[in-house]
């Protein structure tokens, strides 16, 4: 507060200050900026003294979502524990390869996404996301034999007001959709974030993403696709952007910029 | 005085409530009372922010200029909030979750803003920090209120025990669905100010108008 050190100042001036009719013109706005500055300085203190705790917070987070949409989040069981059923590979999105490049465990998607090095500039962007990285993190999960169980990938895309990230868990064959979840965004309370729904997020168990001639066929629409309900979840009432939103996204990264090399690749069974 | 202290902190609970008798901070106790967990914290949250706010705002009132004031006290309400949200986000983060929004708007929380402009720019410090803290407890009594009969009639459980084991999960309660939609709370909210009133009558306001009475001539 402004007037709390006054001892170490010098009296005259800070006495005379202090003494002056609040409503004056140049008190007035030194209050205003002195306000300020204390409120400021308290805010960005705290925002940096607990940023690495938060981090721990979201990575938690983030991981109970990768669990949760591979359907085996069980609140028991420690997080990182549980968390280490998972395999995590840097995929190359246009070989649909897995890379050595880079170390899964430290990784940083978001990061590769800003940096001119390992993303590419979107002319053709449904999803809303402007930079696509070229590398991602995905996650597998393998069954007692070795083999590929599920894939769990990172996707996201614009909504109404923010991008909203999530993860979507394919089957072993590519295709068939095991779950599909977000965990970060902020479309609208009661409306657009609506897709946190468990209700909702269960019309996507058991869809398929392409019919049997290989076209890509999901579609979030209020009304169901001529390729059958297969392939069709139901549009959140009241929230028909972000479920356009939901709809690009998914496409947009099932799609050929997207996992489509990748998910070739596994459907040949080559992963 | 500290006669009167202790008076400052226990009248906004029952005989000055924010929330039954001056009818304030209505939205946040509609959206943050269906679990009693969630509304815990978000009575200690808007505790703190009431008590500091004023603790702070009432130091250096002497200071404030007039034509400014709303803004001051805001900036340091706003503050508090930020700060608020920053410990969530860093110790509980998953309240801090299911709070999202709301503890944002605990800056624009009438209760708040109304104990800033008419007690503690007109109080010394001490006695505005136990007012403020006295009106964030009377605004928490009422949301944990609202958050029992919601949580335990609406989803058979407190602080996430189950109480009434529910048919769902093969037990005999059939929980009432309508008590965990926000609505719910103002019939709830209603019913305590009714009981508040037959218990104190004086709480009740003067009629506006009064119907005549028509004499035959």
């Amino acid at each position: 507060m402004p007037d709390d050190n006054e001892q170490n100042q010098p009296i005259g001036f800070i006495r005379r200050f202090l003494a002056m009719s609040p409503d004056s013109v140049p008190k007035t706005i030194f209050t205003a900026v002195a306000v300020c500055l204390v409120a400021s300085m308290v805010v960005s203190a705290a925002a940096v003294a607990l940023r690495p705790l938060q981090a721990v917070n979201a990575l938690k987070d983030k991981q109970i979502n990768i669990l949760q949409v591979a359907g085996i989040y069980d609140p028991s069981i420690d997080v990182v524990e549980a968390f280490e059923a998972f395999e995590p590979q840097v995929l190359e999105l246009e070989s649909g390869a897995f890379s050595d490049q880079f170390d899964p465990a430290t990784f940083d998607d978001r990061a590769a996404a800003d940096d001119p090095a390992t993303s590419v500039e979107l002319a053709d962007d449904p999803a809303g996301i402007g930079r696509q990285s070229q590398f991602v993190t995905v996650y597998l999960l393998r069954d007692a034999a070795g083999d590929i169980d599920k894939v769990i990938l990172p996707i996201h895309g614009y909504g109404l007001w923010s991008t909203l990230y999530g993860f979507i868990a394919l089957e072993e064959n590519g295709n068939d959709i095991f779950g599909l979840q977000f965990y970060e965004h902020a479309e609208t309370p009661g409306l657009g974030a609506e897709v946190d729904n468990p209700r909702w997020l269960a019309l996507w168990n058991g869809k398929r993403l392409t019919d049997d001639g290989g076209e890509l066929q999901i579609s979030v629409t209020r009304t169901p696709p001529a390729a059958g309900a297969d392939f069709h979840i139901d549009a959140l009432a009241g929230a028909t952007l972000t479920t356009v939103g939901v709809h690009n996204l998914v496409n947009f990264w099932m799609g050929e910029s997207g996992y489509e090399p990748f998910l070739e690749n596994l459907r040949a069974g080559e992963v | 005085m500290a006669h009167k202290r202790a008076e400052m902190l226990v009248d906004p609970l029952v005989d000055n409530n924010p929330i039954t008798l001056q009818v304030l901070g209505i939205c946040s106790a509609l959206a943050v009372t269906s679990s009693l967990q969630v509304a815990f914290v978000m009575a200690i949250a808007v505790t703190f922010v009431t008590g500091f706010s004023s603790l702070f705002i009432s130091m250096i009132r002497s200071q404030i200029p007039g034509s400014i004031r709303i803004i001051v006290q805001m900036v340091v309400i706003a503050s508090l909030v930020i700060l608020v949200d920053q410990l969530l986000k860093a110790f509980a983060f998953e309240i801090s979750k299911t709070l999202s929004v709301f503890v944002g708007l605990i800056i624009t929380n009438c209760i708040v803003m109304g104990r800033a402009e008419a007690f503690a720019m007109k109080n010394p410090p001490i006695d505005s920090f136990i007012d403020g803290v006295g009106n964030g407890l009377g605004y928490g009594l009422i949301l944990m209120l609202v958050g029992v009969i919601r949580e335990l009639f609406g989803s058979g459980s407190l602080f996430g025990i189950t109480i009434l084991e529910t048919v769902n999960n093969g037990g005999w309660y059939v929980p009432n669905g309508m008590l965990l939609l926000p609505p719910s709370a103002f019939f709830i909210i209603g019913l305590i100010i009714w009981a508040f009133r037959s218990w104190k009558p004086g709480q009740v306001e003067e009629r506006e108008y009064k119907i005549q009475t028509v004499e035959a001539h």
